[in-house]
């Protein structure tokens, strides 16, 4: 079956501008978009760009916006996106093209390959690290299972970057945090064992910090790990007017 | 070209090498360079856990953890390295914890424990819950911890920078480290780093194999670097293929699946396991559960159309417990083959996974030029390594065990070489090697294309150097080998740029994947017995007399080495502290 991949492309030692081209791939349905990269890259065109590593969803390397929508690469089928259409004998046949460019809100570097550093340096400033307090115990410190669990959601963030570059604050406003800094707050803010919730906290309630969120839901419907990211930003919020809890 | 200098550089930004900064980064000037972003290195899709004799939820001891390392890497682990290890495990679990790694917990508030494959009670007795885990994520939560902890710190990293020499002084005889060179990829510009200490934590090479657990980027760039520069590498046939990767894919499937009961099934719905290993069954160590797998597709009772594979069947277990503990494989399942596992057993095959072989190593990390000359300044950790504790076969768990023991001693022991040794001169011309690769690579005028080559070299490394192995398969694979290294000698790259020319990396990393290929190879047509992951059919059973010896790898002039080969073959002796060898029943 073929497929057809529209690519965002951009190279800056020849181009002025992004421009679109379109390759035609074999494709599975049960295929990840990161094959159908790799088949253009790998028989096409090897100019290509963009990166990847663990080709199933860990390393967050492959965030890129797949028909409109922040997705990973390797953990999107072509079966989910209109690529097929069925026929009338029950056969598939060619469907929709597939759009694929860059995550937006940082600064395209070539092809797929945006500036990460921007996002980095928005998650280092949350302080991310646990923070605790008193002296070190010689055993491992105790934590409950439902301590544990309080911040379960947030600690299986990827830094892929999906959620915040699918915020409309963030594409418009250009200081704020973005969704991922809060979730990364958010898993120090509610672990039992850490003493920095308060200082985190100072830096959320900046004025391009937490209250920046307009609750879109984006952000959550981006995530590729399934984490509650508005969620988690709220409860960022009341810990700022109620306390942790 | 630009200059640096460093007390230490650490190459590769996985677990161990972001242990080992955190060590380095606190006592001298330390850089570490690496080709993707530290968090998106192979670490994070390490799942079950890291196993220690913690005894938090039931009697065990370090000895015990030792003696199954030993058993579990079929007597060709160095017993003093394991003792280390084994001991050391505690305390780099502790560590992790006092990072602030969310390990899930005991309802006294405890790190929790549980079984994986090979890990027993007093010497074999039963399975013993000795792995400390965090869901079935926690390579996931050790790489991430360890990023946080390198902020805290204020680590300095290069990120996407590509190493790709070791410059060394070799003027009085043996080489002394001087420093790398490595290659910019947002700009395509060559950087010299002058270094006292260089720490090599770079990862594995399963790139050499079709079916893999591996990221596309481990394509074992720090063995071919020492490798060309003359330096061995050990017991480099020793390749670990995990039972349970998804089928068709190879994506890893958590052994934590078996140890939280999941069973393995064949096309009769028999637990095949039971007449493999009577004792610890779908436990035995991945060495002998994958045999078992392949055996049962090769006797004809293989699941789904093409009896290719088998069943790991979870549908026993009740569903909060496969979402509290196995979350992100089910989630595997479900996404990649559409597969319930609630309701519907998995597809499964055994997927290359982990190089047992690697960079020979004291157990203060210091590279080997040979049997025992250190080299000073040159340090290495992790699965780029070979201490050896892995032996013939890697249990479950110990390399994520592994990263954060050696991972530590390399930096620590780094930094001291760093804290009394002078800078050492560079060459006249540090960059000649790089430059002239990439050259040949970017302006040469063959017709040849990096993914043929690399497609055919996975294919054959699958089909003739797999888990059952013959002399007349791995020949195959040499021959094999020797085209496609000489078709390789023609490769062009398309893209001719400076910016992120991936094409450019891509076709370096295929030249690294070739020459480690022949050594697995040669190498293994050498060893005439199987033992560990080495399994050959010709010869199937353990011969400690000839063989209880590591393979030592040289580069030899080409046509020159083992069956006309590069690579010529000497042997190192196993480190016997404790356990004598015996039969390896389970």
């Amino acid at each position: 079956m073929e497929v057809t991949l529209r690519i965002r492309r951009y190279n800056p030692e020849t181009d002025t501008e992004p421009h679109w081209e379109s390759y035609t791939v074999s494709a599975q349905p049960t295929d990840r978009i990161l094959d159908g990269l790799h088949k253009v890259k790998w028989e096409q065109d090897g100019t290509l760009t963009f990166r990847r590593s663990c080709a199933h969803g860990i390393c967050g390397s492959d965030a890129m916006r797949i028909n409109g929508r922040n997705r990973l690469a390797c953990k999107t089928l072509v079966k989910d996106l209109d690529a097929f259409t069925q026929m009338g004998d029950g056969s598939l046949g060619p469907g929709k093209p597939i759009s694929i460019e860059p995550i937006k809100g940082l600064p395209v570097l070539k092809d797929l390959v945006v500036d990460m550093e921007p996002f980095f340096e928005a998650y280092r400033s949350v302080l991310p690290f646990l923070m605790p307090s008193g002296s070190e115990p010689t055993r491992e410190r105790l934590q409950s299972p439902a301590e544990r669990q309080r911040f379960d959601d947030t600690t299986k963030c990827i830094l892929c970057a999906a959620c915040t570059t699918s915020c409309p604050v963030y594409w418009t406003d250009g200081q704020y945090f973005g969704p991922q800094a809060i979730v990364g707050a958010h898993r120090f803010i509610f672990d039992s064992r850490d003493a920095g919730a308060a200082e985190r906290l100072e830096i959320l309630n900046d004025a391009e910090g937490v209250w920046r969120c307009r609750t879109t839901f984006n952000c959550t419907d981006a995530c590729p790990r399934g984490i509650e990211v508005t969620k988690a930003i709220q409860e960022v919020k009341r810990a700022l007017i109620f306390g942790r809890s | 070209m630009q200059q640096h200098r460093y007390d230490v550089v650490i190459v590769g930004a996985g677990g161990a090498g972001m242990r080992a900064a955190l060590e380095s980064g606190q006592r001298t000037r330390t850089a570490v360079l690496t080709k993707l972003y530290p968090t998106r290195s192979h670490t994070g899709a390490a799942q079950g856990g890291m196993c220690a004799a913690l005894a938090n939820v039931e009697e065990d001891n370090w000895e015990w953890h030792t003696f199954d390392t030993v058993k579990g890497g079929d007597y060709l682990v160095d017993q003093d390295a394991a003792e280390v290890m084994c001991k050391e495990a505690v305390d780099a679990v502790l560590d992790l914890e006092k990072m602030g790694l969310p390990f899930n917990r005991t309802p006294q508030g405890r790190i929790d424990q549980r079984r994986f494959g090979g890990h027993t009670r007093n010497h074999g007795e039963a399975a013993v819950r000795r792995s400390c885990y965090a869901a079935d994520r926690t390579g996931h939560m050790i790489l991430q911890t360890l990023y946080q902890q390198c902020i805290k710190q204020g680590v300095t990293f290069f990120n996407e920078f590509y190493v790709l020499d070791v410059l060394t002084d070799d003027s009085d005889g043996t080489p002394r480290t001087a420093g790398v060179v490595a290659y910019e990829l947002a700009t395509g510009e060559l950087h010299v780093f002058a270094a006292k200490s260089v720490v090599f934590a770079t990862g594995g090479f399963g790139k050499v194999f079709r079916t893999t657990s591996n990221a596309h980027t481990l394509t074992g760039d720090g063995m071919g670097i020492l490798w060309r520069r003359g330096l061995p590498l050990e017991d480099m046939e020793f390749f670990q293929f995990h039972p349970t990767g998804l089928a068709g894919l190879g994506v890893l499937l958590s052994e934590a699946a078996r140890g939280e009961g999941g069973i393995l099934r064949n096309a009769e719905g028999e637990r095949f396991m039971e007449r493999y290993a009577p004792t610890i069954k779908d436990l035995a160590p991945r060495d002998m559960v994958a045999r078992a797998m392949a055996n049962e597709v090769r006797e004809g009772r293989g699941c789904g159309p093409e009896k290719a594979y088998v069943h790991l069947d979870l549908t026993h277990l009740p569903r909060e417990q496969i979402d509290a503990k196995l979350p992100d494989i089910t989630e595997f399942a479900r996404t990649y083959l559409g597969v319930e596992p609630y309701t519907e057993p998995v597809p499964v095959y055994p997927t290359a996974h982990y190089a047992m072989g690697g960079i020979p190593t004291s157990i203060k990390a210091e590279v080997l030029a040979d049997n025992d000359t250190v080299v000073p300044g040159l340090y290495a950790a992790g699965e780029v390594a070979c201490v050896s504790v892995h032996g013939a076969n890697r249990l479950g768990t110990n390399s994520l065990l592994d990263i954060n023991v050696f991972g530590r001693r390399a930096g620590i022991y780094a930094a001291e070489y760093a804290a009394t040794a002078e800078f050492v001169d560079l060459p006249d011309d540090p960059t000649a090697l790089v430059d002239e690769q990439l050259s040949r690579l970017r302006d040469g005028d063959g017709g040849e294309r990096v993914a043929a080559i690399r497609a055919e070299l996975q294919a054959t490394m699958d089909i003739n150097a797999q888990v059952y192995r013959t002399e007349a398969s791995l020949k195959q694979a040499l021959s094999d080998l020797t085209t496609l290294r000489a078709r390789f000698a023609n490769v062009t790259v398309q893209d001719k740029g400076t910016r992120f020319n991936t094409d450019l990396l891509e076709a370096v990393e295929l030249g690294f994947l070739l020459d480690l290929a022949e050594v697995l190879v040669v190498s293994a047509l050498a060893r005439r017995e199987s033992r560990g992951g080495h399994f050959r059919e010709d010869y199937p059973t353990r011969d400690d007399e000839q063989f209880m010896r590591h393979t030592m790898a040289y580069r030899a002039q080409a046509g020159s080495g083992f069956g006309g080969s590069e690579v010529q073959l000497d042997y190192k002796p196993v480190t016997v502290t404790r356990y004598q060898p015996m039969e390896r029943k389970y």
